[in-house]
């Protein structure tokens, strides 16, 4: 290819003349110490480059060199426990080639040329193979099965596999195209960060990501597949509950962009995460993580790719049919990014300096999310009666070895960090445009230390009414009506303070005083959780069940007897009030705890009626709904 | 070479030999005066070149420009510390260039996220109201957001002269001796009067701190162009002092309000697209590439904390200024004018104050084990005081509760005793931590939930 030469620097962006053969997105090394650069504009014969490193010393005149290729990511074993940079430069390699310093003109590739990987492969010579056929497994840090599939765009029959201990860059097996010509695949492949990776077809999601973390299964959930956004004011607990997402969602693999975020937080999350275990195996967290940081002084372009390097990345893992949350930390950095860029474009400005496209960009970020069914083999001729046979089985999941009609989904948690914490500014307000769910972090209510400190009447989830039916399959019949009725008096509650503000306490309903009492046990017994406390960090789904049932069981029971004519000062000072405040600390599994529970304020709090109308705390078809099938 | 345009402080020259993106550039004007400047932008016939004295003078055909084929550098050396230099890295105080060991780039080079090193070591400023409240700890970046009128440059040269740190301890209920270690201070004047730069070196002589210090002016009436340049030459000295030389240096940034309203001037200059109150849309960024030469290297002794201070435009934190500050350090002390009038010095306003590093700084072994309970106890004490106070406006105190009035007498104590200290006054981390148990003292005691009992036995007396 040749080499083109710098016509013009201007910051980070470079006019080169001379390359005929530039396609937009390329990457090109720029200067002579080889910087990064991304083509981003191109008139007649010029290309305007974005470069991703510091452009000082840059002069008319020194060598462009194209690559050929998009920015892409390196897709294969050795992803997981690794620590990136904004292009997928691993962080460590990066300090020991050069010190503590990120200096310019530094590349490391990917993945370890160095390590080894023991391949087992699943298809014989002969098999027919397309894009997404799994051919073979590697094992990651043990326990994690790395499937290596057949790159997008190439299909035919398997001409030669070798397991055995292979590099990266090994070929591992031939193809051959039905056309003739030969392809060889190695355990790595390469992807245009900027080019969502494709799949068969999209789902709608219809399951709960499950976090253990009450306020946000029982009251805003999320769907595995889903998109959600959490905005992180100071001091709020944004980092607690990104943890607790990754810690115990029912996900395989989790992906972390810290995108122009503080050097010595990063440095923090980077110390943090390799303590963490994994609950469901025992085993560190990181080894089922993928870290990219990307702090704010680290180059600008290099932050605004940082979060497509992580998308691709989840879609990886999403093609080979596991669950995949990414957590992107922040997305208003990631937006002033692009708005930076643009400026520098001299393109026309939307809504406050951002460029006219961000509404845009963030959507289809956004929509990278999702539940699908993967690529996965599919016979090219069904009139063959092999063939025939074998569609046939592929619609009875596990009658065929290689029949492989795997989903795989990728759900998105990204923050966003208003300025000001102004929640009309155009980032969080194109962003709410395309997620469904909103987590309101407020620092007041950290300031009063309840935690997690996510706001009940400013978060919503648009995800309940698709997870009603799955919620009444799985958990209980009733949990959609429990969660609708302690959401309701919590927002009465709201209304009620404003009362009590003006005209004090005594102005209400001896009704509407119990209703704040049990709108304060929600808050306190149910809302708030424990993100350090063994016992309290993760709950079930069927222990929110029953907590929820519990405190309105109560509720209904004090305002029977209140209709009956009891005093509310009767039931103050129960014991079983202290019971109920304990009862998010009971075992999971413990269920005759909970009945022994429901007993206990049957008979603090009697109705006059038979007892038998109430619904039994524990559901009789209780089913753990447990995290993770493992991996 | 030959000035094609001259437009504000721009030069539009024509150039032969290569020129590179960011060189420094020096003109010689028809009058011998020498000025400095940076290159914008080149191609292959022209250079834009920013002028940093103005191009007052600037005659098209009898300006000399000559490319010096680096870009802006710093000599750095030991013999920084004790000197004045101006902002652009000459010295000031009529004392001869110091003789470099090494030229340094002043725009540094980011810090590998994964070779940081956690900042958790308190330093204790000597200061109540932020040893107790809002820990700084070494390798933070804690700016101070301030008004005009209000004593900031008093607290930042009170945090300069009483920094020290404390030995580890092996007893939790016992913090450990201060010691000052291998420190140093960097100060960096941008844009502020010959007054407040003058008290800064009269306070470092005083305490003969001058010769741990070194300091970068850019008064008022020196160019704004230069304060670019200025708080990066500090940063670069700081680099040097702190990682190359292993000291603990504490880098203070006056005021940053004039750094970024020159940064607006220079992208005017530039005819780029504005941001957000004409402010350029990299402002972010660019603070960035300050306030993250701030921290800890693994396997390096030294530190570098920052304390940068802004003046908020009419209090408003929500300016892009502060706003964007507090989105890149780890927290901030607020000063109010509110205890300012009512003679509380230094008027720092604890509740909307943070250091979010405090968590990892503080605790057994590095203070003492009952900090962060004291410390939210009192954050929660004075939060129930304010309210009662507001309370008492509208009702009158009369009206209030028993417990109302306690509150309200504790947040009365609180700043008089507590918040407010001499400017000479120095107390230990053990000195205020006492004093908090004993203000806690007013409070009603079934209030105190937050705190485990065997700390308010052992320390509180109770």
């Amino acid at each position: 290819m040749t080499t083109g030469r710098i016509k013009k620097v201007a910051g980070p962006l470079v006019v080169a003349t001379g390359l005929p053969a530039a396609q937009m997105y390329e990457l090109v090394r720029v200067g002579e110490l080889g910087l990064v650069g991304e083509i981003i504009e191109m008139r007649g014969s010029e290309a305007s480059i974005q470069v991703y490193e510091e452009t000082q010393g840059l002069a008319p005149g020194q060598p462009v060199e194209p690559t050929g290729q998009p920015l892409s990511v390196e897709l294969g074993p050795g992803l997981l426990a690794s620590v990136y940079d904004g292009m997928q430069r691993p962080l460590a390699a990066l300090r020991d080639a050069a010190g503590a310093f990120l200096s310019r003109g530094l590349s490391s590739p990917g993945l370890s040329r160095e390590a080894l990987w023991d391949f087992k492969p699943s298809v014989g010579v002969g098999a027919w193979v397309n894009a997404g056929s799994i051919i073979g497994t590697v094992r990651e840090h043990e326990v994690f099965e790395h499937r290596i599939m057949v790159p997008p765009g190439l299909s035919g029959t398997i001409a030669s596999i070798t397991g055995g201990w292979h590099h990266v860059d090994d070929v591992v097996a031939t193809l051959q195209s039905r056309d003739g010509s030969v392809h060889e695949l190695t355990l790595l492949q390469r992807w245009p960060v900027r080019t969502a990776r494709p799949y068969r077809e999209r789902k709608l999601a219809t399951e709960p990501l499950i976090t253990g973390t009450r306020v946000i299964d029982s009251f805003f959930p999320l769907l595995k597949g889903g998109v959600a956004c959490i905005p992180g004011p100071f001091g709020a607990g944004k980092t607690v509950t990104q943890h607790q997402i990754a810690k115990w969602a029912n996900a395989q693999v989790v992906i972390f962009i810290g995108c122009g975020e503080r050097g010595n937080e990063m440095t923090d999350v980077l110390r943090e995460f390799p303590e963490l275990t994994d609950p469901a195996t025992g085993r560190p967290l990181l080894q089922r993580t993928v870290l990219i940081a990307n702090t704010s002084n680290m180059p600008v372009a290099a932050r605004e790719a940082s979060v497509y390097t992580g998308i691709t990345i989840a879609e990886y893992f999403r093609d080979m049919g596991y669950e995949v949350v990414l957590q992107a930390d922040s997305t208003s950095r990631w937006a002033e990014a692009m708005r930076e860029i643009s400026g520098r474009l001299e393109e026309m400005p939307g809504e406050e300096g951002y460029p006219a496209y961000l509404g845009s960009r963030l959507a289809a970020f956004y929509e990278r999310a999702g539940v699908v069914q993967c690529l996965s083999t599919e016979y090219p001729d069904p009139s063959t009666r092999e063939a025939a046979a074998r569609a046939a089985a592929l619609k009875t999941p596990g009658a065929d070895a290689y029949c492989d009609c795997r989903t795989g989904s990728v759900s998105v948690v990204g923050s966003v960090s208003p300025p000001g914490g102004d929640l009309s500014e155009p980032v969080v307000q194109n962003t709410l445009r395309v997620v469904k769910v909103f987590w309101a972090l407020q620092d007041t209510l950290a300031f009063q230390r309840h935690f997690p400190a996510i706001d009940w009447i400013g978060s919503y989830s648009l995800y309940l009414d698709r997870l009603e039916p799955w919620w009444a399959e799985h958990v209980a019949g009733d949990y959609r009506q429990l969660r609708d009725r302690a959401a309701g008096i919590l927002a009465r509650e709201q209304e009620l303070t404003e009362i009590v503000r003006l005209v004090g306490m005594d102005a209400l309903s001896p009704a509407e005083q119990a209703s704040m009492d049990c709108a304060r046990m929600i808050r306190e017994d149910f809302l708030q959780q424990n993100a350090f406390r063994d016992d309290d960090q993760f709950s079930s789904l069927t222990k929110q069940a029953c907590l929820l049932r519990l405190i309105l069981d109560f509720h209904d029971r004090i305002l029977a007897a209140l209709d009956a004519g009891a005093e509310l000062a009767d039931f103050d000072g129960l014991a079983v009030r202290d019971a109920l405040a304990r009862a998010k600390y009971l075992a999971d599994d413990d269920s005759t705890a909970f009945s022994d529970l429901a007993a206990a304020i049957a008979a603090a709090v009697p109705l006059n009626e038979t007892d038998g109308a109430h619904t039994p705390p524990i559901d009789a078809r209780t089913e753990t709904a447990q995290v993770g099938e493992g991996v | 070479m030959e000035i094609r345009e001259v437009v504000g402080s721009l030069l539009l020259v024509q150039a032969d030999a290569t020129v590179a993106y960011d060189e420094l550039v020096e003109i010689e004007l028809p009058d011998g005066r020498r000025s400095f400047g940076t290159v914008l932008e080149v191609d292959e016939s022209a250079v834009l070149v920013q002028v940093f004295q103005g191009t007052g003078g600037v005659r098209p055909d009898a300006t000399g420009v000559r490319f010096l084929g680096r870009g802006l550098e710093l000599g750095v050396t030991p013999d920084l510390l004790g000197r004045v230099f101006d902002g652009l890295g000459r010295p000031r105080d009529g004392g001869p260039e110091p003789v470099a060991r090494a030229w340094k780039s002043i725009h540094g080079e980011a810090i590998n996220p994964i070779a940081r090193d956690f900042p958790d070591d308190f330093i204790q400023t000597g200061i109540s109201a932020i040893d107790g409240c809002n820990p700084l700890v070494r390798g933070q970046k804690l700016p101070l957001f301030s008004e005009a009128g209000l004593p900031h440059n008093e607290l930042a040269a009170q945090i300069a002269r009483q920094a020290s740190v404390l030995e580890r301890s092996d007893d939790p209920t016992q913090a450990g001796a201060a010691e000052r270690g291998d420190f140093a201070v960097v100060f960096a004047a941008i844009g502020v009067t010959f007054e407040d730069a003058s008290f800064f070196i009269d306070e470092f002589r005083s305490t003969s701190a001058i010769e741990r210090s070194a300091l970068f002016l850019n008064l008022a009436d020196d160019p704004a162009t230069e304060r670019f340049a200025t708080p990066r030459m500090a940063l670069t000295a700081a680099e040097y002092l702190a990682y190359e030389l292993g000291m603990h240096v504490l880098v203070i940034y006056t005021d940053m309000t004039y750094y970024c309203e020159a940064l607006r001037e220079i992208s005017a200059s530039r005819k780029e697209v504005p941001g957000r109150r004409g402010y350029p849309g990299y402002l972010y960024t660019d603070l960035a590439s300050l306030y993250e030469r701030a921290g800890r290297i693994e396997g390096c002794e030294g530190s570098i904390t920052q304390i940068p201070i802004l003046t908020m435009p009419d209090g408003d934190k929500t300016h892009p200024i502060p706003d964007l500050t507090g989105y890149i350090t780890e927290g901030q002390i607020i000063l109010t004018r509110e205890l300012f009038s009512k003679g509380i010095v230094p008027p720092i306003d604890i509740l909307p104050s943070l250091s979010r590093l405090k968590q990892k700084g503080i605790g057994a072994g590095k203070t003492r084990e009952d900090h962060a309970q004291v410390s939210d106890q009192l954050f929660g004490a004075y939060a129930a005081g304010l309210q009662a106070r507001e309370l008492a406006v509208v009702l009158g105190e009369a009206a209030l509760s028993a417990d109302d009035r306690a509150y309200l007498q504790f947040a009365a104590e609180f700043e008089s005793r507590f918040i407010s200290q001499g400017r000479r006054e120095e107390r230990s981390v053990t000195q205020t931590l006492d004093l908090g148990w004993e203000l806690l003292k007013l409070v009603p005691r079934a209030s105190l939930k937050r705190s485990q009992d065997a700390y308010s036995e052992r320390y509180g007396d109770f």
